[in-house]
């Protein structure tokens, strides 16, 4: 490729034509600050509007400042990041754009984690000229199931569009409005509820300030835990343990699996024990109904369903629902994990510790905002009580464990209860992309082939691609396996499927980039993928330490299924673990 | 509406469709062209005017001679029924009375022509505000 | 031969139309038809003379009689004396402010002496939905003439050497523009009319449109020859109703004739033309905004590069030009690129078409050569400053453009000496301030616009602009201090400095042309806590004039918040800090004792 030299703050490099200044720049190891630019280099997913006009810079033989972040280096240009004019500059848009923000950091849920709060602080900004008389822009408040939206913050980086837009094709919020009024909402500004909105929570993840979070759940929690005639039973998703130390400075990778356990005993639940579990079952109830649609398919059934798609991802529950009602019927009826998890606990585990459901509260942490909303469908209640009861996010759990002054680095590595809290390395695996076929790989191949399987570690169907595919030998029966995290790339697969096209028995797909290690609930990566490939390395570690990779050997498993289920898809397991899906596309309705 | 499919027919449509816009081309610089006034009011029209008016019209045209007509009110030469006024380029204006067909050609061929002033010269004796400017 | 020997032009563009043209062709003609004149007086509605002060306007030919401000009733007199009876109707003439006398050729009025119309050299001439009255004129000849006898490259060549600079306000070289889009190779190039036309005051694209659409769609005709498109697109802004009828009857009119659509002139080459419509965003008038906006998605500029020539509509290489720049084509087809170059000042060829408004006599349309004066602008062809002020300044390039004093007058007119004065062409709005005008609150009501108009992308213009309009408006209440000042030239240098595209590069412009040209004003405000023009209330106070004061509580009665105090047949008082300035006072005092200061 065609190099170009150029100079940066009086520094020569060469760099590939098309490379911007601030890529350049940060080869040279200068750090341009900005606001709105954000870069995950292996997810494809970048978002540069030019817009907050912080990473700006002197270049000669240009009139004005140039934006760096969309700006390509031209050979011999000579840039300069940090004359007085682009100090000057900068710190006059940030006094801009601070004047027209709320000042109330000290409760924002944002405090801490804040990119402007921690540009303001970068830049050096200590007051705010005009403050007293300068309008701040304000807008309607609005509260989804999973999400908030309080645009008064809102610094229009646009992340949050791009992600909702480009990234996963939902399309439920874009700039709407003009000037100083401008801001990112759903189409005539309705609230996130009646829009397109699937709460993958994506846009969350992005957000720099505090104008989009997560429904703080933690207050239920703790009344929950307050009420002394509540049994209160937690879950913990396999993508949680992955991140969560991220909270407490701990290296992302870092594993703390035991310590996590150790820490919501000591927050006052009564059992602690691992969604991981259900995932095992989720395996053995899809895995079945693969291997069913897949013998009738084999033989010539049309009524048959192929490809299979999971559905352990609520955001991808939404979106099929809300855009192709029309295959409803195409994805497995197996109810999530965290929703087995619920239907379970308040079944056969309350009846086995003799506690009415009434009085048991299931909390379920979860990297996901989704989880949220699915907690809260009518179809995964009885009598209006909730399987689940309360979902909080990894961030809102690290939250908690602050509050409580529990120091999570000394605590001593614990286990979870038994028996909801057994499970094998083809649960953990479900918090990756590519995770849940892995497992249900593993068990259908035994179950279909009636063979052991000698290599438990499919890697082909591993990686950050945002479509894979593979084929899998079932002992001279190739199985296609289609593979998609974010929801644009499930597009993709999706429309093959409508158009008849689809060339795979299985599709696995996940809403956000990476999976559930990137779920819109997870500690906010701020802009650095690899710290998402970072928990997926330490999923797949703690897949490998698991003596147990199988899900139907998880004996547990096996124990509910004697003393409780019967068998996979039997009556009572259809009854309390698959789940029906609904036409949600949106009628757009303006009122007149 | 037939369509232009040359440049060449383009051109002859031109040609065909500027008359159409004579009029008004030429009274952008009117002073540079001759300039001919028929008086039609009722004494002009029960005089004839009307059929002067339209020869000069016609023949000015024929004869390739660049030229406005326009009607004009009474100049007040009642007697000497139909009148014109004829103004050439650079020149002041000249009126002549009892203008028939006759007449009207012989002030085409001579004066508007070669300038030779023929009978019936009606001397001036009022201003137009034009002129005033 | 014609049949007709009298044509009746009456003005239809907007202005005109507004105040009831229709009525008065349909007067005419009733009149023509009752005096049995129909068939020898042809009736036609025109586009804009450009007169808008004076119309509407119905010029009689061949006598080239100018007739101004003429009513539906009119039609009758018209008829009657100047067309059977030869007689102009005095009172109808326009009439020369000076020397009050009746003018009745158009050439002789100071308003048109001064102009070259090359633009609008159809506008008022020909009925525009008549493409057989634009053919007349040599219409579609210089399309002939670049399909058959020349090739792109030389018809590039011409443009570039003609010198022309786009009209739409950056003045960038239009043969340069059609260089880079023919030179990026692509399946599909688009040329684009951009007649977006958002300044508050202009209107010379919209009077183009509705006067001589023909010249517009030829010259983008042969914009797509040169760049190898063969799909225009015009972004119409949808408050053009008229200029969007007559666009539509001209496109169908020239793809009957053939002129558009396939195989033009038997040539091969094809090119048709589609209309877009704008919601009325100023920002759609900038390129890349306007490209989104006809791709369906929301109208905010994008950074360039990639310019629309490498990627534009739809990604392909899109030429956009506006809609003047389009009109001069086919003429320096025609007339060659020496002739067009000899027009003009060095650097800057050619006419402008000037939209001239506020204070002025002569409001309307004009056209002059690059290089004219502002003075001749503003005192020969704009009649001077109304009511006998005293001419303040000149506030060109609309919004965003900045203002220009009393010593900037006799400054030729061109790209570069209007941004070394430290204003722009911009689209050529004009608009004239006098002595009565506030610099302080002129720049604030220019700046509401562009903070109404931000798209909001960058921070710099959605906020930054904000800013600036609140702390003007602080100044005009006479709470700003002279470090205000410094802030308010901080901020306009850095949004300046710092914005995305050029709505945001240029919205300063009014306050720091203001803050250069009337600097004491500024001070005034801010130290004085006075408005010299009196146009700041807050800072106005009324007092009475003791020595005119005969103490007849005509005033105190009349004061609705109880202001002011005095016995009877004594000097009464006005106490500032209870009065709210609404002037009841000074209209009822009979003696002038009460004033402002």
């Amino acid at each position: 490729m065609e190099t170009i030299k150029l100079t940066i703050d009086n520094k020569e490099i060469d760099v590939p034509r098309g490379t911007t200044i601030y890529k350049a720049a940060k080869e040279l190891g200068i750090d341009i600050p900005t606001l709105c630019y954000m870069e995950l280099h292996d997810m494809n997913i970048e978002n540069k509007p030019a817009g907050c006009r912080i990473c700006v810079a002197e270049v000669s033989g240009r009139r004005n400042l140039a934006p760096t972040c969309s700006t390509k280096c031209e050979p011999g240009m000579v840039v300069k990041t940090h004359t007085p004019r682009v100090l000057n500059a900068r710190r006059t848009v940030m006094e801009f754009i601070l004047s027209d923000h709320p000042k109330d950091c000290l409760v924002c849920s944002k405090s801490g984690t804040c990119e402007l709060q921690a540009m303001a602080h970068r830049l050096g900004i200590r007051d705010i000229p005009g403050a007293a008389y300068a309008a701040v822009s304000t807008y309607r408040k609005d509260t989804s199931p999973s999400i908030i939206r309080d645009l008064d913050k809102c610094i229009m980086c646009r992340r949050c569009e791009m992600m909702c837009n480009e990234v996963q094709t939902v399309g439920a919020i874009s700039a709407v409005n003009r000037g100083f009024m401008a801001t990112v909402a759903p189409a005539f500004e309705q609230n996130l509820e009646h829009s397109t909105c699937t709460y993958c929570g994506q846009c969350v993840s992005v957000c720099p300030t505090g104008a989009l979070t997560e429904v703080n759940h933690v207050p239920q929690v703790l009344r929950a835990l307050v009420d002394p005639t509540k049994t209160v039973i937690v879950q913990t998703a396999p993508a949680v343990r992955a991140a969560l130390g991220e909270e407490f400075g701990l290296a992302p990778g870092t594993l703390v699996t035991g310590k996590m356990t150790a820490a919501l005993r000591a927050l006052g639940f009564d059992y602690v024990f691992d969604t991981d579990f259900a995932a095992d079952l989720t395996i053995m109830e899809e895995g079945a109904e693969l291997l069913d649609r897949l013998a009738k398919h084999l033989k010539g059934d049309k009524t048959a369903k192929i490809p299979i798609l999971t559905s352990c991802c609520p955001g991808w529950v939404n979106f099929f629902e809300e855009y192709f009602p029309d295959l409803k019927d195409v994805p497995s009826t197996a109810k999530s994990p965290q929703q087995m998890f619920g239907a379970i606990a308040k079944t056969y585990f309350a009846d086995k510790i003799g506690v009415n459901r009434k009085d048991m509260v299931v909390v379920s942490i979860m990297p996901c905002l989704a989880k949220k909303y699915e907690c809260q469908r009518d179809e995964f209640s009885v009598d209006g009580n909730p399987d689940v009861d309360f979902s909080i996010s990894t961030r809102e759990l690290a939250s908690f464990i602050k509050q409580a002054n529990i120091d999570i680095k000394t605590l001593h590595d614990e286990d979870f209860d038994s028996p909801m809290g057994e499970s094998t390395g083809a649960g953990v695996i479900f918090g990756t992309t590519g995770g849940v076929i892995e497992a249900a790989c593993r068990t259908a191949y035994e179950l279909y082939t009636g063979k052991k399987l000698e290599r438990l570690d499919f890697t082909e169907l591993r990686g950050m691609e945002g479509v894979r595919s593979a084929t899998i030998d079932f002992d001279g029966l190739p199985v296609n396996i289609g593979i998609a995290h974010g929801l644009g790339n499930a597009r993709k697969l999706l429309d093959d499927v409508r158009a008849g096209k689809s060339q795979f028995h299985a599709i696995e797909v996940m809403a956000c980039p990476g999976g559930c290690i990137g779920g819109g609930g997870q500690p906010l990566h701020h802009g650095n993928s690899d710290i998402i490939k970072a928990r997926a390395t330490a999923i797949y570690a703690e897949d490998r330490k698991k003596s147990l990779r199988k899900s139907h050997e998880n004996p547990f498993i096996i124990k509910l299924y004697d003393e409780f289920l019967g068998k996979p898809g039997s009556e009572k397991a259809h009854h309390l673990l698959h789940t029906h899906y609904f036409d949600k596309k949106k009628k757009i309705m303006i009122k007149k | 509406m037939s369509k232009i499919t040359s440049l060449a027919d383009l051109k002859k449509k031109r040609e065909e469709l500027k008359s159409g816009l004579d009029i008004r081309i030429k009274a952008i610089n009117p002073e540079t062209i001759v300039q001919v006034k028929v008086a039609m009011a009722t004494c002009g029209i029960a005089s004839g005017a009307k059929t002067v008016m339209e020869f000069f019209l016609e023949q000015l045209e024929r004869r390739n001679v660049a030229a406005v007509v326009t009607q004009t009110g009474c100049m007040g030469y009642c007697y000497a029924e139909p009148t014109i006024e004829v103004k050439l380029p650079g020149k002041d204006p000249v009126v002549f009375g009892f203008v028939d067909l006759k007449r009207a050609d012989q002030i085409i061929e001579k004066y508007i022509k070669t300038g030779e002033l023929v009978d019936g010269i009606i001397p001036m004796n009022y201003q137009t505000i034009d002129l005033k400017e | 031969m014609s049949k007709y020997s009298m044509h009746l032009l009456v003005c239809g563009g907007t202005g005109c139309h507004a105040s009831e043209s229709d009525a008065i062709v349909c007067n005419l003609r009733d009149e023509l038809e009752a005096k049995g004149l129909m068939d020898s007086v042809q009736v036609i509605l025109t586009g804009c003379f450009g007169f808008c002060e004076k119309g509407p306007i119905v010029k009689v030919m061949p006598d080239n009689t100018f007739y101004v401000q003429v009513k539906p009733e009119d039609a009758q007199e018209i008829v009657d004396e100047h067309i059977i009876k030869g007689r102009k109707v005095t009172r109808l003439l326009y009439r020369d402010p000076v020397t009050r006398e009746p003018v009745s050729d158009s050439k002789h009025m100071g308003f048109f002496k001064k102009q070259l119309r090359i633009v609008l050299r159809n506008c008022g001439f020909i009925n525009p939905e008549n493409i057989d009255e634009y053919i007349a004129r040599d219409g579609y000849q210089a399309l002939g003439k670049v399909l058959t006898e020349m090739t792109p490259e030389e018809v590039i060549k011409v443009v570039k050497d003609s010198g022309q600079r786009g009209r739409g306000g950056a003045g960038f070289s239009t043969g340069l523009k059609w260089e880079l889009a023919r030179n990026n190779k692509s399946d599909e190039k688009y040329v684009v009319c951009n007649a977006d036309e958002g300044d508050p005051g202009a209107f010379m694209d919209r009077s183009v449109l509705e006067g001589d659409p023909h010249s517009v769609l030829e010259a983008m005709a042969i914009c797509g020859y040169s760049i190898g498109a063969s799909n225009g697109l015009i972004y119409i802004r949808a408050e053009y109703p008229l200029a969007i009828e007559r666009l539509k009857i001209a496109i169908k009119q020239a793809q009957e004739y053939g002129l558009l659509g396939k195989d033009i002139f038997g040539t091969g080459f094809n090119f048709d033309i589609k209309l877009r419509y704008g919601a009325g965003a100023f920002v759609c008038g900038e390129e890349t905004a306007l490209i989104h906006s006809m791709e369906g998605l929301r109208g905010e500029p994008t950074v360039k590069p990639p310019f629309p020539a490498e990627a534009g509509y739809l990604n392909k290489p899109t030429n956009v030009n506006n809609v003047e720049t389009f009109a001069a084509i086919p003429v320096i087809i025609l007339k060659g690129a020496k002739w067009f170059s000899s027009i003009g000042t060095e650097k800057s060829k050619g006419t402008k078409v000037f939209a001239l408004a506020g204070k002025i006599n002569n409001v309307g349309l004009i056209e002059v050569p690059m290089g004219t004066t502002l003075r001749e602008v503003i005192f020969e062809i704009g009649g001077g400053i109304r009511n006998g002020k005293k001419f303040k300044g000149i506030q060109t390039g609309g919004p965003s453009g900045g203002c220009l004093s009393e010593k900037h007058l006799d400054t030729p007119i061109d790209f570069d000496n209007l941004i070394a004065a430290g204003s722009i062409m911009g689209s050529g709005a004009m608009i004239v301030l006098d002595e009565d005008d506030c610099m302080v609150s002129m720049a604030k009501f220019f700046l509401e616009f562009t903070v109404e108009e931000s798209c909001g992308k960058c921070a710099p213009c959605r906020i930054g602009n904000k800013r600036l309009h609140e702390l003007l408006g602080q100044i005009c209440e006479g709470k700003g201090s002279l470090d205000d000042l410094d802030r308010l030239r901080n901020m306009s240098v850095v949004i300046k400095d710092t914005a995305l595209c050029g709505l945001g590069q240029t919205s300063p412009n009014p306050v720091l042309s203001m803050m250069d040209n009337y600097y004491d004003e500024y001070v005034a405000h801010v130290t004085d806590k006075k408005c010299p023009a009196g146009q700041c209330k807050s800072l106005l106070e009324y007092v009475v004039n003791a020595e005119n004061c005969v103490g007849c509580t005509a005033c105190a009665r009349v004061c609705p918040v109880n202001a002011i105090s005095g016995e009877r047949k004594e000097v009464h008082l006005i106490d500032p800090s209870i009065c709210i300035k609404c002037g009841a006072c000074i209209e009822k005092c009979k003696f002038d004792a009460i004033f402002i200061r």
